[in-house]
């Protein structure tokens, strides 16, 4: 019997991953393993107009095509570990799946408040269709919510529940909301925009504790202020999803390390042969930009990485005339983002968070506006509110071999 | 052969993500509004499914007859 190429992770990243070996040829049987208890679906609805209607499955769910029917999907299952040497995959219920190859798709969970009162009820974060639906039910006319990070999910989440009618403050260490991606000046005119809708910025200071009977009351800021709080939210970041592979011999520092091919590398430097990783919980260099490899946490990025591998590894699989030397094609992705704020509608290509100079190239900043971000005088991304068909025109100077 | 295209307008946010994907079946018109072919040549299927992949709103169908 052939051994199936088993896909751990079953979001968009695992969807793709199949989808993308049956059109480069890959007729043999594919497993997909996945914690939820759901079809793959879409997120980034979530924090936006999935929360402010109706929230289901039904509403988000990626259409299946024919030519991934035959894929064994085993949901609401996880992995637990993975054997290497022997190529199998253990997951929660015991079975062990041998594989002729791996796919890692296993994403990232966000990172949670470590403090005294952690245990408190009416925390949420928003990652998963189960979140979204528990914070929905909370997010009533008046409810006071605090969001901690102010990042590009705080910000959709802010926005979405201020449409709601909650009376909603947003603490944050940074000066601004979404900073760090943006710059100061675009950062800066987000947050006024934010503060016309009424919504409460609390910048430059954190959560230290929350306070409550059994359920949150309040919070506690760094500065000795409490914030009365009926739903408390944190989108403090994400970690990876790899503690699976733990004793693999994977370089898992922050995500799983691959080559240009997607292929896993080993602490030792090795590179696998039959181990894939893609999308979030995949680290790799970019010729775009740079040979530093890093994760990137855009919606694109499953789908492109999960092309390369169905690219690579069905050659390899059907012996094909282009292996090994598809090994060799450049594989340089253009990261791409959007968000929804109330009436903004952001727009960005590139890795913003490189720049070394940001500058306004089109537009007003209090109207749609376009932002470049340069390196070394570079262009290496861009970014606007509105204005999207300008956006557009600059992505193809987005981004220079290296 | 050709294939029907249609976009869930009461979806489509006009991020425009389709246009890289399929030049010759979307494009954003003066006003940022995605405007798109409805009927085109089977050739076209691979880059209409392409842009159905990156539609952040998962707003563009094939229509199977
Ligand atoms: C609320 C929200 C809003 C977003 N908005 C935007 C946006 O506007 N624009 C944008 O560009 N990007 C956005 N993103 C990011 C985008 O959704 C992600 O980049 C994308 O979902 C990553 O897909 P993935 O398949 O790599 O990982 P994930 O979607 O994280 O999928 C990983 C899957 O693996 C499963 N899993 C984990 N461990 C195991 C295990 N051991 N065994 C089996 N299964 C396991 C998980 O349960 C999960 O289902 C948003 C993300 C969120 C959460
Ligand atoms: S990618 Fe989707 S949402 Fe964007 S313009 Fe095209 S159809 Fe509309």
């Amino acid at each position: 019997m052939t051994k199936p190429v088993v896909i751990v992770g079953a979001s968009m990243g695992g969807l793709r991953a199949a989808e993308a070996l049956r059109r480069f040829g890959y007729a043999g049987p594919i497993t997909a393993i996945g914690e939820e208890p759901y079809a793959p679906y879409n997120r980034p609805p979530l924090s936006k107009e999935v929360l402010a209607k109706e929230v289901s499955h039904e509403a988000v769910a990626f259409a299946q095509r024919p030519a991934t029917e035959d894929v064994n999907w085993i949901l609401g299952t996880r992995a637990v570990s993975a054997d290497l040497e022997h190529h199998t995959v253990t997951d929660s219920t015991g079975q062990v799946h041998p594989y002729s190859a791996l796919i890692i798709a296993t994403g990232l969970r966000p990172k949670r408040l470590q403090v005294n009162n952690s245990e408190l009820a009416g925390r949420h974060a928003v990652r998963t269709l189960d979140d979204a639906i528990a914070l929905r039910a909370e997010l009533v006319p008046g409810a006071r919510v605090v969001i901690l990070g102010a990042g590009f999910i705080g910000c959709e989440v802010a926005a979405t529940a201020r449409k709601l009618g909650c009376d909603v403050t947003v603490v944050a260490p940074g000066i601004h909301p979404i900073v760090r991606p943006l710059g100061v000046e675009l950062a800066r005119e987000i947050q006024r925009r934010h503060e016309a809708e009424g919504v409460r910025f609390k910048m430059k200071t954190s959560v230290s504790d929350l306070i409550g009977e059994t359920k949150i009351s309040a919070v506690l800021l760094d500065t000795g202020e409490e914030l009365a709080c009926d739903v408390f939210i944190e989108a403090i970041g994400s970690d990876t999803n790899t503690e699976w592979l733990d004793g693999t011999g994977l370089d898992l520092s922050d995500g799983v390390l691959t080559d240009n091919a997607m292929r896993a590398v080993k602490t030792n430097g090795n590179v696998t042969e039959d181990v894939f990783a893609i999308g979030d919980v995949a680290r790799f260099a970019n010729p775009l930009f740079d040979g530093v490899a890093r994760r990137v946490e855009h919606w694109n990025i499953p789908t492109d990485t999960a092309k390369r591998v169905g690219q690579v590894l069905a050659a390899k699989l059907n012996e094909a005339e282009n292996w090994p030397a598809v090994l060799d094609e450049t594989f340089a992705p253009m990261p791409s983002f959007w968000s929804d704020q109330f009436e903004m509608h952001i727009l960005a290509f590139g890795l913003l968070a490189l720049a070394d100079e940001v500058k306004l190239i089109h537009g007003e900043i209090e109207g749609d506006c376009v932002f470049g971000y340069y390196r070394d005088s570079k262009m290496i991304g861009v970014c606007g509110i509105g204005l999207r068909s300008t956006v557009q025109g600059y992505r193809a100077q987005v981004g220079t071999q290296s | 052969m050709t294939i029907k295209i249609d976009v869930d307008m009461s979806k489509c946010q006009h991020y425009g993500q389709c246009v890289f994907e399929a030049p010759n079946i979307f494009r954003l018109n003066n006003d940022d509004k995605l405007e798109y072919v409805a009927e085109a040549d089977d050739s076209e299927r691979a880059n209409v499914e392409a842009a159905i992949d990156v539609c952040p709103m998962q707003a563009i169908f094939i229509v199977e007859k």
